[in-house]
C-alpha cells in the first residue's frame, strides 16, 4: 500500500485503515468457504463441522476415510486384498466416483474440441472488420451463456427425444459444446483485437497458402486466447448438471451429477474430500490460465497494464 | 488505393485486368464479406442446431398440446362439424363415448385425463373411471353416461374439452401467470390463495435485485482497491477473487452447506464464542437467507471482474486535481471518481442479475422451500408433475424477461467487449 499522503486528515486515516479492513473481510467471505472445505475433509466423524479434536490439532481427529470412500464406493469386494493389482481393477470398474470421473472426462474433452475447433474459426470470422451482421450474430453465439440453464436444457429435453439423441453421449457434448462456445468466442476475439493483420497479408505476399498462414502465423499468436477458451469450455462442461440431469441417461453419472445427487440425498464428508480435490483441480487451471492471459499479452507486446 | 496523378485522361480507372476500379473493388469486398461469414457459418449452424432449434421447439410445445386432439378423434371431428355451447345433445356423447372406448383400448385415457385436469381438476378420475366402464355402456349415451357421474353434465367440462381439441392454446400460458378460463370461458384470475407463478416470478425478480445490489456493494470498495493497488499487489489480491470464479458451482454450494447448517461452522462459532446460546442456533439454510448468501458469494466475481476493468481505466490524476483544487475526499469521490465508475456498475448489475434470474442449483441446494426461484419451478413440472406444457410457457415467460435484459446488457455494455478474467 502506498504511503498516505502529508495532507491527510486523522479522520482520513481512521477511514482508510476501517476501508483496508473491510475489504479484507470481503476478501475473506470471497475464499474463506472454499478454503475451508479443505480441512473438513480430513474430519474422521461424520460431520460437516469442526470437532473438538480437531480444534486442538489431535491427529486422531484427523483421517483420510472421506477419500478412501471416493475410491471405494461401488467397489465390488472393497476390503479384499488392499491395494493389490485385482483392487485396483475393481475400483477402475466400479467406484462410483472414478465412473463419474471417467464420463466427465469424456464429455469434457470432446465438448471441448468441438467447442474450441468451431469457435476459434468463428471467432477469426467474427474479428475480420467486414464480417457482415456482426453484432447480431455475436449476440445468438454468446447467448447460451446469458440464456438460464433450465430453459436450454428444457429444450433440448423435447428436442432431443423427438431426435433420438437423448440418453446419449453424442447429445450431451452437442448440449455441452453449445454451453462452451461463448467462452471460446470472447476469449479469441479478445486476443484478436491486438492481432496484426498485416502479417498474415505479407505471409501470403510471400507466397504461402492460407493454410499454412493460419498455421504458422495466426495459430501461434492466438494460442494463448485459444487454450484460455478450451480451458473455460471444459470447465463448463465438467460443472455442468442441469443438462445432464436432463437429457442424459440414469447410468450416464458425471462427477457433478453425482455430487448433486449426493447432496440432496445421502449427505457425507465424501462430498467434502471430492470438493477438495476439484478446489485443487481449479487452483491448478487457474494458474494455467495466469500464465497464458501473461503471455499473451507479452506476444502482443501489451505490457501489463 | 491511391490513383496516380498521371492518368489525366478522363478514362474510369480500371484494375489490372481491365475492369472498373469500383467494380473490382465492390467484388473484393463482396469475396471477403464472404469468406468471413463461411468462416462463422459451421459454428452458427451448429447453434441454430443445438440451441435455438430447440428453444424454438420449447416455445411452440408452451402453446400447442395434442394429449387431448391426438387421442380423442371423435370428439375432435364433431367440435368441428358443430356448433356447441355448453353441453351437446346425444351425438356429442356418442363421440364422447366412442373416443373413451378407444383411449382405454390405446392406453392413452391417462393422458388424456391429465391434459383435462390441467384446467378442471378432478377430472382425472372422471375420465378413468368413466372410460373403464363406457365399453358397457348403451344407447342412449347422454343418459347412460350422466347415470354413471352426474358430472359429465358439467358445462363447464364441455367448454374445457371444447378448447383442449384445438392443440393450439394459451390456456398454459394462462396458467403460468395465474389465469384461467371460468365456467363460462371467460379469463379471469386466479383466486388469491391459488396464485403461485406471478408471486413467484416477482420473488425472483426482487431476490436477484438484492443479490445484485449485495454484490455491488461488497465488490465496489475490493475493485476499487484493486485497481489503485501498485501491480504486484494487485495479481496477488486478485487470486482471491479468480478462485473461487474458477470453482465449481457445487463445490460453493457445498461450502456453504457445511458452513451455514445448524450444526455448520458458522453456528459453531457462534456458540462456541458466546454469541448464541445452544438451544438458539440461526438457521440460515434451508430458506432464503442461504439462497441469498451462497448466490451473493458465488456471483460475486461477476461484479468485481467487470467494476475493476472500468476503475482500471480511470487516470488517478483526476482525483488528484479535484483534490488540489480544494475539494474534500468525499466530494472528490462522489463527484469525480464515482461517476466515472458507472459503466462499469451497468455491466456488473446487469450481468449479475441476469445470470442469477436463471439460478437454479443453489436454489434447490440450500433455498429450502422459501428461497426457490422460478427456474426451480420449471424443473418440478419438468422432471415431476410432468406438465411440459405448462413448464415450457413458464421457461417462455422466463426467456421473454431474460431477452429484455440481454438487450439492455448489449446497450450498455456491447456483447463485444465482455471480458473474460
Amino acid at each position: 500500500m502506498a504511503k498516505l499522503p502529508a495532507y491527510t486528515t486523522p479522520l482520513e486515516r481512521v477511514w482508510h485503515y476501517t476501508y483496508l479492513l473491510i475489504c479484507a473481510l470481503i476478501f475473506l467471505f470471497l475464499v474463506a468457504p472454499i478454503l475451508m472445505v479443505m480441512p473438513l475433509s480430513f474430519n474422521a466423524e461424520p460431520y460437516f463441522t469442526f470437532t473438538q479434536k480437531m480444534l486442538s490439532f489431535d491427529p486422531a481427529g484427523y483421517s483420510m476415510r472421506w477419500y478412501d470412500k471416493i475410491l471405494t464406493h461401488g467397489m465390488a469386494a472393497p476390503e479384499i486384498m488392499r491395494w493389490s493389482k485385482d483392487w485396483w481393477l475393481d475400483a477402475w470398474e466400479n467406484a462410483q466416483w472414478l465412473h463419474a470421473a471417467k464420463n466427465s472426462v469424456i464429455i469434457g474433452v470432446s465438448a471441448t474440441l468441438l467447442a474450441t475447433t468451431l469457435g476459434t474459426l468463428a471467432a477469426m470470422g467474427l474479428s475480420r472488420p467486414e464480417m457482415p451482421f456482426r453484432r447480431a450474430i455475436m449476440g445468438l453465439l454468446i447467448s447460451p451463456m446469458i440464456v438460464p440453464l433450465i430453459i436450454t436444457a428444457t429444450g433440448l429435453f423435447f428436442f432431443y427425444s423427438k431426435t433420438g439423441l437423448a440418453h446419449t453421449y453424442i447429445g450431451v457434448i452437442m448440449a455441452h459444446a453449445t454451453l462452451g462456445i461463448p467462452f471460446v468466442i470472447i476469449t479469441v476475439t479478445a486476443t484478436m483485437v491486438g492481432f496484426d493483420h498485416s502479417l498474415s497479408r505479407a505471409a501470403l505476399n510471400l507466397g504461402a497458402t492460407p493454410l499454412t498462414v493460419f498455421r504458422e502465423i495466426t495459430l501461434p499468436l492466438i494460442l494463448p486466447g485459444v487454450i484460455s477458451g478450451a480451458l473455460f469450455a471444459f470447465v463448463t462442461s465438467f460443472d455442468e448438471v442441469v443438462v445432464v440431469l436432463f437429457v442424459a441417461a440414469f447410468d450416464q453419472q458425471t462427477i457433478p451429477r453425482q455430487m448433486w445427487n449426493g447432496i440432496r440425498e445421502q449427505i457425507s464428508p465424501t462430498i467434502l474430500a471430492v470438493a477438495t480435490i476439484l478446489v485443487i483441480f481449479s487452483i491448478l487451471l487457474l494458474t494455467t490460465v495466469e500464465v497464458l492471459r501473461r503471455r499473451s499479452e507479452r506476444l502482443r507486446g501489451i505490457s501489463p497494464a | 488505393m491511391e490513383s496516380k496523378s498521371t492518368l489525366q485522361n478522363d478514362a474510369p480507372l480500371t484494375a489490372a485486368d481491365g475492369t472498373p476500379l469500383h467494380k473490382a473493388l465492390a467484388r473484393a469486398t463482396r469475396r471477403a464479406k464472404w469468406r468471413a461469414f463461411l468462416l462463422v457459418f459451421p459454428l452458427l449452424a451448429f447453434i441454430i442446431i443445438t440451441f435455438a432449434i430447440p428453444i424454438a421447439q420449447m416455445l411452440y410445445r408452451s402453446v400447442n398440446n395434442t394429449a387431448f386432439s391426438d387421442n380423442m378423434p371423435n370428439l375432435v371431428e364433431y367440435f368441428a362439424k358443430n356448433e356447441v355451447t355448453g353441453v351437446p345433445d346425444e351425438d356429442g356423447y356418442t363421440a364422447l363415448v366412442a373416443d373413451l372406448v378407444q383411449a382405454r383400448e390405446a392406453k392413452t385415457i391417462g393422458v388424456v385425463a391429465t391434459r383435462i385436469n390441467y384446467e378442471l381438476p378432478g377430472a382425472r378420475s372422471q375420465f378413468t373411471s368413466g372410460a373403464r366402464k363406457a365399453a358397457r355402456l348403451e344407447a342412449p349415451f347422454k343418459e347412460s353416461l350422466i347415470d354413471i357421474d352426474e358430472d359429465w353434465n358439467d358445462p363447464h367440462l364441455w367448454n374445457v374439452m371444447q378448447r383442449a381439441a384445438n392443440p393450439v392454446s394459451a390456456s398454459f400460458y394462462l396458467a403460468a401467470v395465474d389465469m384461467k378460463y371460468d365456467e363460462t370461458g371467460n379469463v379471469v384470475r386466479a383466486p388469491e390463495n391459488k396464485r403461485i407463478y406471478v408471486p413467484l416470478f416477482l420473488r425472483t425478480l426482487w431476490l436477484s435485485g438484492l443479490i445484485s445490489v449485495l454484490c455491488l456493494i461488497l465488490a465496489f470498495p475490493v475493485a476499487r482497491l484493486l485497481a489503485t493497488l501498485p501491480l504486484r499487489y494487485s495479481n496477488l489480491l486478485m487470486i482471491f477473487v479468480l478462485l473461487p470464479f474458477w470453482t465449481s458451482l457445487l463445490v460453493r454450494t457445498t461450502a456453504w452447506i457445511a458452513l451455514l447448517q445448524s450444526q455448520g461452522v458458522l453456528n459453531d462459532i457462534l456458540v462456541g464464542t458466546n454469541v448464541l446460546a445452544d438451544e438458539n442456533r440461526v438457521q440460515l439454510m434451508y430458506n432464503q437467507a442461504g439462497t441469498i448468501i451462497a448466490m451473493t458469494h458465488i456471483l460475486l466475481p461477476f461484479m468485481i471482474l467487470p467494476l475493476y476493468s472500468v476503475m482500471k481505466s480511470i487516470p488517478p490524476t483526476y482525483v488528484r486535481a479535484a483534490r488540489s483544487l480544494g475539494a474534500s475526499s468525499w466530494t472528490a469521490f462522489w463527484k469525480v471518481y464515482f461517476p466515472q465508475t458507472i459503466p462499469g456498475i451497468g455491466a456488473g448489475v446487469l450481468l449479475v442479475f441476469i445470470l442469477s434470474i436463471g439460478f437454479y442449483i443453489t436454489p434447490a441446494l440450500v433455498g429450502g422451500s422459501s428461497g426457490q426461484l422460478i427456474s426451480n419451478e420449471i424443473a418440478r413440472h419438468m422432471l415431476q408433475s410432468l406438465n411440459w406444457s405448462l413448464a415450457a410457457a413458464l421457461g417462455g415467460i422466463l426467456l421473454f424477461i431474460i431477452i429484455v435484459f440481454y438487450w439492455l446488457f448489449d446497450k450498455v455494455v456491447g456483447v463485444d467487449n465482455m471480458k473474460l478474467g
